[in-house]
């Protein structure tokens, strides 16, 4: 990893680089989308602390919060265009094993 | 629709006449020869087929459907399918389905095959993202690295 990449990763590393910052993307992660009253309960992590925690989080574009009523909802950032390319990668592979087997038999 | 992450575009040329190509890639059996799949019957424009995969041996067993789309001898061959069928449990039926098509074309060393796969953009995000933590990759087995460690430091 090398230049812009390095750069774009920085802030990742280090958001992930604190236990409770883990634990609530591990939370995020299992349990889905959460209230940070959800997130706080059960933890003696204050709401202040998880709030500011997720802040970060949100800052190296690991999670996102959104409005939902009066409450606000924090969730993964699903980084969808990148998850669909990497999907769509898997698939084409498929086909290019596919098209050599395919190849294999016709040239015989 | 976004070019980059809607279609998958294949084009090779194989060294076989295009009758001897066309044949593999419209006899179900041939198909399913090739392909890791066993279908219960012939291909035929509106019908529905039940497919079996056959290999990789990971995936053996799971069954999907195709639907024929169109059949014009010797230049092109397209059906409808669910990409990547391959969750354990999950109903498919009412998702979007994927159009492959393929289209041959005589050269002079043989057949060029085309294969373009397109509506990808229309599959549900969360189950891209389920064929990708399949994949042991992403956000799905990170999580389960970090829960582990987590664990372990308890």
């Amino acid at each position: 990893m090398k230049g812009p990449d390095a750069a774009r990763s920085a802030p990742v590393f280090a958001a992930l680089g604190d236990p409770t910052r883990l634990r609530l993307l591990a939370r995020l992660s299992s349990g889905g989308p959460r209230s940070i009253a959800r997130l706080t309960s059960g933890t003696r992590v204050t709401r202040q602390a998880v709030t500011k925690h997720l802040h970060v989080l949100a800052g190296a574009g690991l999670v996102r919060d959104l409005r939902r009523g009066r409450e606000r909802i924090w969730e993964l950032e699903p980084s969808r265009l990148g998850d669909a390319r990497r999907w769509l990668d898997a698939v084409s592979a498929q086909w290019d094993e596919a098209l050599e087997r395919l190849r294999a038999a016709v040239e015989r | 629709m976004n070019n980059a992450t809607d279609r998958i575009e294949k084009s090779i040329v194989l060294r076989a006449p295009l009758a001897r190509v066309w044949r593999a890639v419209t006899d179900a059996k041939e198909f399913g020869s090739w392909f890791g799949v066993e279908f219960n019957g012939p291909f035929s424009p509106g019908v529905p087929r039940q497919g079996k995969i056959t290999s990789p041996p990971e995936y053996a067993g799971f069954t999907f459907e195709v639907a024929v789309d169109r059949i014009e001898p010797m230049r092109l061959f397209s059906f409808r399918w669910h990409p990547y069928a391959v969750e354990r449990g999950r109903d498919y039926s009412k998702e979007p389905t994927t159009l492959v098509v393929f289209e041959l074309e005589e050269v002079p060393e043989g057949t060029r095959l085309k294969v373009v796969e397109s509506g990808f953009d229309r599959i549900p995000p969360e189950r891209r993202a389920t064929a990708f933590r399949m994949n042991d990759q992403g956000w799905g087995a990170q999580m389960k690295a970090i829960e582990k460690y987590l664990g372990a430091k308890r």
